[in-house]
């Protein structure tokens, strides 16, 4: 994608190195030259007698991984650029530590043909920021009648497929998208939302939907539905991603499902980790998503899920809205938040919690969205491109929205203290973000 | 006393909060009486009455009770608004805000619009029902004709019987009758009487005759025509072969038992007629004493505003976002 600095070297030294795949951390250098990893090992300045004739970060006291994958953004480019364009999500992204994105297929027109896949990545490579991996439609214009043109996005260069946004709610066509994406080694994501069921609701049905006069999503959608999808997974023997998983019962599901040997993984939202429908509260819109926020004890069912493994990522969802689209009544709001500025922190949060050690919190938004969507990304190996993100543990800084890099600033955790952030990120071992106070590069 | 200025809700009232507005009621019904029934109190003001739902009763109640107190009374309904030409409400707001209004009436479909409002203009907000959320002045007129037929609202078991999951009234209610110390039973079919209501402090019945024994007081809800589409009951005739409250049904009550309906109503469908038109019925106290209240709630947030302004409380209300400091977790 982007052009790889001619002859650069640079040194990154004295940094906690995280290896999500092996799951070790260790003390060590890593040597960048023309934009891939050369070396990784314990004092290279010294074995390659390098002090001081290249360009050298010191990252003594900081902690070093791979740059970070969130495999569930939307872009909105083309068609919705005025809520957010590739270049700004992608510029948000590097912000946030993010190297590679993985966007949903709702555009206008939709991902549903190979031209629209080959515009995606061509706007990314204009961007020259995080590496773009289109998603296509399951269905052509996410109309739940016809498969997409899984061969010919797949030769594009998609990396998955998925109507997100509009659950397939054809159980054949399901069976059948399943069937075909195994053809080309790529998972069917799953918006799993049992329409009828949803029956228009716009806020978790529960106590709180009662008390504001709000119509609820019984969990029970979201449960069906998952429970469905294993089956026809099991029945195709194909790849389920179930995505943004909210509900305790489809948690189980999923367990049940992978102990029996169906391939099946899961993703949750930071949101859902953090938050629950007592945060609609005075009709704040930035509290209205699809899944809804639910319950305190879905909320800690899915932290316990992503501790022991059944989920398998934490992705964020990124939903950019224009405050037109939010500053509404709530009925009438769009779904969804931002979140590529605040996935690494609020991931972070859950090790200085105690729910994750650091290496299985990276892998989590590394390593593992990597695996499932089979991207050569989210390690730190020799002879790869470095993706890379230099984080401070320990910095602390406070959500607001206005001075969020992505073109919508509809946050859910806006005011929110943060402890974490990426300091610099690179792409290809170029800086394309950094909060040095002396940095050479400036982010934007 | 009531320090706030709008009136969006009857949840998060206080019981004094409450008495406070029914006692000023009650000092407007005589007003009502006379034979010139106006007095000058909000002489010079102007009431906006912004309506994007249809409505006879209410938008009548608050026009008349307004201009009992002197106030000038614009009526803006969706169909003549800009909603039409696409105007969102805030906009709609803002321009209305403009013109400085002393204080906005405002129904609408969706739940929380009275709220939206609240925080894009200055002048008092009051909810004259939002989507399936609040009602409060349909409340407060239903609490005040408990009150003046039982004396006091503490222990009285009240049964509100219909459609609950879709009534703005019912919750209005609910929340009102709790905080003022009221039993309240939910009395209606599974359907339309969700379990969580539980936990908002209501005891749910499902069998109408069972809801209500022993009720001082039984609340009839309007079954929506509309909303009986075959998911929620197969039809208003299977609807009103177990809920259609009769003869036999008020018997269940105690004997010197009232009955409240919020209007408009399908006589032979939630109530018979007989009973409608019985000697139980206080349905005709509940509209008069509606022009009460909502006089008494127009005084209460624009009649007492100048004074309360010049004692310096006067930071427009924010909504509190909730916002909670990750490491608080």
């Amino acid at each position: 994608m982007s052009q790889p600095a001619q002859d650069a070297q640079l040194l990154i030294t004295g940094g906690l190195v995280i290896d999500p795949v092996q799951r070790t951390q260790r003390i060590a250098d890593i040597m960048i030259r023309d934009g891939k990893i050369v070396a990784i090992d314990e004092n290279i300045p010294a074995q390659a007698k390098l002090r001081g004739k290249v360009p050298t970060i010191d990252a003594t006291g900081l902690v070093v991984a791979p740059g970070l994958v969130d495999m569930h953004v939307h872009l909105r480019e083309p068609g919705f650029e005025y809520k957010e364009t590739i270049a700004t999500g992608t510029r948000a992204a590097v912000a946030g530590g993010v190297t590679s994105v993985a966007c949903m297929a709702n555009t206008r027109p939709v991902n549903d043909c190979p031209s629209v896949t080959r515009y995606i990545l061509e706007r990314a490579k204009a961007a020259q920021l995080a590496r773009v991996h289109p998603i296509g439609a399951v269905s052509v214009a996410l109309a739940g009648e016809q498969l997409a043109e899984f061969a010919g996005m797949h030769e594009a260069g998609i990396v998955a497929v998925s109507d997100d946004g509009m659950p397939v709610m054809d159980a054949e066509l399901m069976r059948r998208a399943l069937e075909c994406a195994k053809m080309f080694d790529i998972p069917v994501i799953d918006h799993a939302e049992d329409k009828t069921l949803a029956a228009g609701g716009v806020m978790h049905e529960g106590a709180m939907s009662l008390r504001l006069g709000l119509r609820g999503v019984p969990s029970a959608a979201e449960d069906v539905m998952v429970a469905r999808d294993v089956a026809l997974a099991g029945l195709a023997k194909g790849h389920l991603h179930v995505a943004h998983i909210s509900s305790a019962n489809a948690l189980e599901t999923v367990r049940q499902a992978r102990a029996s040997g169906i391939h099946v993984t899961a993703e949750v939202s930071p949101h859902h980790l953090w938050l629950t429908d007592a945060a609609v509260e005075g009709y704040n819109t930035n509290a209205k998503m699809n899944p809804p926020l639910r319950t305190e004890e879905d909320r800690q069912a899915l932290r316990a899920a992503l501790a022991d493994g059944t989920i398998d990522v934490v992705a964020t969802d990124h939903a950019p809205h224009h405050k037109d689209e939010k500053d509404v009544e709530f009925d009438q709001a769009a779904h969804g938040v931002v979140g590529l500025e605040t996935l690494l922190p609020l991931t972070l949060q859950l090790v200085h919690d105690g729910l994750l050690d650091l290496p299985t919190a990276i892998a989590k938004i590394t390593s593992e969205p990597a695996r499932i969507l089979r991207l050569p990304a989210g390690r730190l190996e020799v002879g790869i491109p470095a993706d890379l993100v230099i984080i401070d543990l320990d910095h602390e800084w406070v959500v607001s929205s206005e001075s969020l890099l992505s073109k919508s600033k509809n946050t859910a955790f806006d005011g929110w203290g943060m402890r974490g952030r990426a300091l610099v990120t690179l792409v290809d071992g170029r800086i394309v973000h950094d909060l040095r106070p002396n940095g050479a590069a400036a982010t934007g | 006393m009531f320090e706030r200025r709008h009136l969006l809700g009857l949840e998060g009232l206080s019981a004094e909060e409450i008495t406070f507005l029914l006692d000023t009621s009650e000092s407007f019904k005589e007003v009502s009486e006379r034979e010139i029934k106006k007095v000058p109190t909000l002489r010079g003001r102007t009431i906006v009455n912004l309506f994007y739902e249809n409505s006879t009763r209410t938008r009548t109640s608050f026009e008349i009770a307004a201009k009992r107190l002197s106030a000038d009374t614009i009526n803006l309904s969706a169909s003549s608004s800009s909603a039409q030409k696409g105007e969102t409400l805030t906009d709609t707001a803002r321009n209305l805000a403009a013109m400085r209004p002393d204080a906005i009436i405002v129904r609408h479909p969706s739940s929380g619009a009275p709220h939206l409002l609240a925080r894009h203009v200055d002048c008092p907000i009051i909810n004259g029902g939002d989507g399936a959320h609040e009602h409060p002045t349909q409340a407060l007129l239903d609490l005040l004709t408990i009150r003046s037929h039982k004396g006091q609202i503490a222990g009285l078991t009240v049964a509100i019987v219909g459609d609950l999951l879709h009534s703005r009234v019912a919750r209005s209610n609910l929340f009102g009758l709790r905080t003022m110390g009221a039993r309240v039973r939910f009395v209606g079919p599974p359907t339309l009487v969700p379990p969580h209501f539980a936990e908002l402090g209501a005891e749910l019945v499902n069998d109408l005759h069972e809801g209500l024994r022993d009720a001082d007081v039984i609340m009839m809800l309007r079954i929506q025509r509309e909303r009986m589409n075959g998911r929620y009951f197969s039809s208003l005739d299977e609807y009103s072969r177990l809920y259609c409250l009769s003869v036999e049904a008020v018997a269940k009550a105690r004997k010197d038992v009232i009955i409240l309906h919020p209007g408009p109503m399908n006589r032979g469908v939630e109530i018979s007629s007989t009973v409608a038109d019985g000697p139980y019925s206080v349905i005709m106290d509940q509209v008069t004493n509606g022009v009460a209240v909502r006089m008494a709630a127009l005084y209460v947030l624009v009649g007492r505003r100048r004074g309360i302004e010049a004692a310096g409380e006067d930071a427009p209300a924010e909504p509190v976002p909730l916002r909670r400091a990750v490491a608080a977790e």
